[in-house]
């Protein structure tokens, strides 16, 4: 059946969303602009608007989730995103892999942060929400679906299949629902597709409110009262923008196998241009608060902030990047759209900022060398540099296109040696930023002359040097690069560590959210130069594998058989298992133990399941296998110095839509980290070449030897279904039940299956990778109750493995976990302030 | 001079090196033509080049030849100017390469031989379905 009803209210929604934020945006015009008279009227209505907008985009997006929580797959959102196997928080996470979807999540997260506006802010009220609701509207309109004539506005996520596919089925039967939806991207399938981007969109979300605030200060021609308001919203965005960008990080590295944790792609760029632009705008606000300097500075920042996130969301959405990165969204047609979008915000901010500019108050004196406002204003410079340095040949594909706009040719492309080039630059931009955040401190809390400024830094420098003296003499570092960013990075924790504890000691435990940002920071410096910088591969290797590779490859990939100790750097390791995940197994079942179905989720055992001694299931049961295409393979871990064992999992996702993707599995230890990652699958049973067919009789409870190992035929079975085939009732199936014992006493059990019918013999194979065979019933002798087994036989089972050691990368996570803690005591420190001046009726 | 002068100057100077460096690192998107007669002028600069693998009357990926042991792949591919070049590729066959719509090698002629260093792959249906 096809629900219509349910996705016309959805789409009422939305357009009732659209309008009801283009008349709240009016209205709070109109109540901006009636400056007493004439306001409470205007405010009322507005706010009632904004509210019934509200209502309407949590309606929508209740409505879309219904939609893809029951499956309704005769909607095209719910078809290409979701599937009837896919578990409940990837539901979730499906609502967001679409376009349509993490509009909705925007514009989410706006509404909310425009409640709390209303409700904490009734001063600012008025302007700030104008902006918001006009932001609303445009978002709005990305989802809205409307169309005139040849002009559609926006891509509702409420399209019908039926009129999204030009199928012929529809034309047979326009009623046709898929029984299945084409479900969330297996890659996707992953704990942090359901954090990640909520967190995302929450800071993109966030950069609208020191924004909003800004224009509203230009508007009203309050030049700066509007940045105590707009301060801690933008420490606060900044924390969530961060903790997004790493967690983004971090599934990289821990799931995806991009190679590490950044990979300078440009949806990544992207967003990481707008955060430092953002870190630099907290700088020069807070440096405007202490000693009102840095005014147009900071409005310039806050304004760039808010369109560069505009910018990232035309990069990453418009199709523009589609030759330059692998993974940005599907053009949905919206670039028109999007445009409009940029542009309108762009030129409407440079005109209320041109308007307001001479009367923006600015200090004529000159800042000395010996105040803090210098070296903040240095360090926010920097910032923007990094950002400047990053955006560039990022927007490559935009340049391209505006030369071809006016006749040109260009054909930019992003450099070939990404990585290093973005690195290079960035690494000693962060070098400074790090000599800077510790010097920096000094001037922020004292008065500084030249006396003064020798005898504070000469503590924190001989530390500092000593200390990075200590570690690269233990660590063994020569090159002369990473000493430095070692002495930069030691220099900035121990400076920031200092004022950190004079903080403390004098009881000002509120203000310490500055020095614990930097220390956080200077950490992740330190823990980038020593995990990127220091990371080899510990599985050297001999042997050529393939000629075709290079000798890189060959040499740092490392061929393990299965059961076949392996020495490896300090380790003994062992390819054990090929497993598969089961629903309610805890841990893994052997993939030979699982016998395939026509339905590809479900899979019968050939042996009993015992998990520590609790059976989970017998012979013969089926089982629910949620995710059927990921393999995992067990590899055991000996430390030969300390006789430590461990154990890891590296996956492989066969996926017929995708190809394989290869996942690491990775021992976390305190001073490094052991990445593993098969790099190539192994031959799957489709691939594997066989020796030739040796036949041999046996009878029941008869031993014989398959492959070296000895095995046990325990009878026939009759047996009523098969898979993959329809027995008619004259057709009959056997199945030949066989044990194998191989070695540490693991038995596995073989079941070929000799089938007659119509008249004609078939016969099923099953084939048992573990002892690198293939067993077929070749006939049966009813006479002598004995069968005839064919035996075919083939090279050891084995995976190519590569494993990286990747040195004190905890440093980098502990120190993005320090600075967002840093950021969330100022956020809370600057808000404080915020309600205290409101409180006494100043704001 | 004056301070602000200095700093002017440091940040400039800094943003023309960033800009020179980007250009001097850029890569560009050539057809196989032009990246061949660069080759031949002795540059060895990657390139990008984008088009898509060959396919026959019926639209089947055709000419992708994967190695024996599958760890490397070579196969023919048609520039934008519908210029076939076999590519080779000393990596594994990319996770669904032959369903992409485009493909873009970045690499350069080595003797004759197109090496791809890195493919990126565009896939529609990577992250949307567009038959049933």
């Amino acid at each position: 059946m096809v629900h219509t009803g349910i996705g016309n209210l959805g789409h009422l929604l939305i357009i009732i969303s659209f309008i009801t934020s283009l008349l709240a945006a009016f209205g709070y015009f109109k109540a901006t602009n009636n400056k007493e008279i004439g306001k409470a009227p205007w405010i009322s209505f507005s706010r009632v608007m904004f509210v019934v907008h509200g209502i309407s985009i949590v309606g929508v997006v209740a409505t879309l989730f219904a939609i893809i929580w029951n499956n309704y797959f005769e909607y095209h959102y719910a078809w290409s995103h979701a599937s009837e196997n896919l578990p409940n928080y990837y539901i979730i996470a499906s609502f967001w892999e679409g376009q349509e979807g993490s509009f909705l999540l925007w514009l989410f997260w706006n509404t909310l942060l425009g409640l709390v506006i209303i409700k904490t802010n009734k001063k600012w009220e008025a302007p700030v929400m104008t902006v918001f609701a006009v932001v609303q509207a445009f978002l709005a309109s990305m989802i809205l679906g409307v169309v005139f004539g040849d002009l559609k506005i926006g891509s509702s996520p409420f399209l019908l299949l039926r009129d999204v596919l030009a199928d012929p089925i529809f034309l047979i039967n326009p009623d046709f629902v898929p029984a299945d939806g084409t479900g969330l991207n297996p890659l996707l399938q992953n704990y942090w597709m359901v954090i990640h981007p909520p967190m995302t969109f929450l800071g993109f979300a966030c950069t609208l409110i020191p924004f909003s605030f800004c224009i509203a200060g230009l508007w009203t021609g309050q030049y700066k009262e509007w940045v105590r308001p707009a301060l801690p919203w933008t420490i606060f965005g900044a924390m969530i923008l961060g903790t997004a960008i790493i967690m983004g990080g971090y599934w990289a590295y821990e799931t995806l196998n991009f190679g590490g944790y950044w990979n300078w792609d440009p949806v990544e760029n992207a967003v990481y241009v707008p955060w430092l632009v953002m870190v630099a705008s907290i700088h020069t606000m807070i440096t405007f608060k202490k000693s009102a300097t840095a005014l147009k500075t900071s409005i310039v920042l806050v304004i760039s902030v808010f369109l560069l996130i505009v910018y990232a969301s035309f990069l990453t959405r418009s199709g523009i990047l589609g030759n330059a990165s692998v993974h940005s969204f599907t053009d949905l047609g919206l670039s028109g759209q999007l445009l409009i979008y940029l542009l309108f915000f762009l030129f409407a901010s440079i005109i209320f900022a041109v308007r307001a500019w001479k009367n923006i108050p600015s200090s004529e004196r000159e800042a000395s060398s010996y105040s803090r406002e210098f070296w903040i204003f240095i360090g926010a410079l920097t910032l923007c540099l990094m950002a400047f340095q990053v955006i560039i040949p990022t927007s490559f594909p935009v340049f391209n296109k505006i030369i071809e706009a006016f006749g040109g040719l260009s054909t930019l492309a992003q450099p070939t040696n990404q990585i290093e080039f973005y690195s290079e630059w960035q690494l000693w931009f962060a070098v400074a930023i790090a000599f800077l955040s510790g010097t920096g401190q000094f001037f922020f809390w004292k008065k500084m002359d030249k006396e003064k400024l020798v005898s504070s830094l000469t503590f924190p420098v001989l530390i500092s040097l000593l200390l990075s003296a200590a570690i690269f003499v233990l660590a063994k570092i020569s090159e002369p690069t990473y000493i430095l960013i070692l002495v930069a990075g030691m220099y900035s924790v121990v400076a920031n560590g200092t004022i950190l504890f004079q903080l403390l000691k004098s009881g000002s435990y509120k203000l310490v959210g500055g020095s614990v940002a930097h220390i956080g920071i200077a950490m992740m410096l330190i823990g980038i130069m020593f995990s990127e910088g220091y990371s080899k591969a510990i599985s050297l290797n001999t042997m050529t594998i393939s000629k075709e590779w290079t000798e890189e490859q060959n040499q740092t990939n490392i061929p393990l058989f299965l059961n076949e100790p392996t020495f490896m750097d300090r380790y003994q390791v062992t390819y054990r298992n090929e497993l598969m995940e089961v629903n309610d197994i805890p841990g893994y079942v052997r993939k030979s133990n699982l016998v395939n179905t026509e339905d590809p989720y479900y899979k019968v055992t050939k042996q009993q399941v015992t998990v520590e001694d609790k059976v989970y299931a017998d012979a013969g049961d089926t089982v629910y296998v949620q995710n059927p295409e990921n393999f995992y393979y067990q590899v055991d871990y000996k430390d030969l110095e300390n006789g430590d064992e461990f154990t890891l999992f590296p996956r492989i996702q066969v996926n017929p839509q995708m190809g394989d993707v290869v996942s690491p599995d990775i021992k976390k230890f305190f001073g490094r980290d052991i990445y593993s990652f098969v790099s190539v699958k192994p031959a799957f049973e489709e691939d594997i070449e066989w020796g030739e067919l040796e036949e041999i009789q046996v009878k029941v409870g008869e031993r014989f030897f398959v492959n070296d190992y000895v095995a046990e035929f325990n009878g026939l079975e009759r047996i009523d279904q098969i898979s993959f085939n329809d027995l008619g009732p004259d057709d009959v199936a056997v199945r030949a039940n066989i044990s194998v014992f191989a070695e540490n006493g693991e038995k596995y059990i073989a079941q070929p299956i000799f089938i007659i019918q119509n008249g004609q013999i078939g016969k099923q194979a099953d084939v048992i990778k573990e002892i690198a065979s293939k067993i077929t019933v070749e006939s049966i002798d009813p006479d002598t109750g004995s069968v005839t087994l064919g035996l075919n036989t083939t090279q050891k089972d084995f995976i190519i493995m590569k494993a990286l050691e990747k040195p004190h990368i905890n440093i980098l996570w502990i120190g993005t976990l320090v600075m967002i803690a840093g950021f969330i005591i100022a956020t809370r420190r600057r808000y404080i302030e915020f309600i205290k001046m409101r409180d006494k009726g100043i704001e | 001079m004056k301070k602000s002068s200095i700093i002017g100057i440091v940040v400039i100077a800094v943003a023309i090196s960033i800009i020179i460096s980007t250009q001097s690192n850029a890569s560009s998107y050539v057809s196989f033509g032009e990246a061949k007669a660069m080759a031949e002028n002795g540059s060895s600069k990657k390139i990008h080049v984008v088009g898509e693998l060959k396919k026959n009357p019926s639209g089947q990926v055709i000419e992708v030849y994967p190695s024996e042991n599958k760890l490397s792949v070579s196969f023919v591919m048609l520039d934008d100017n519908k210029i076939e070049q076999t590519v080779y590729y000393n990596e594994p066959m990319p996770s669904d390469f032959l369903r992409s719509e485009k493909v873009v090698v970045i690499g350069g002629y080595v003797k004759d031989k197109f090496v791809a260093n890195k493919i990126l792959l565009k896939c529609p249906s990577k992250y949307e379905e567009t038959a049933l």
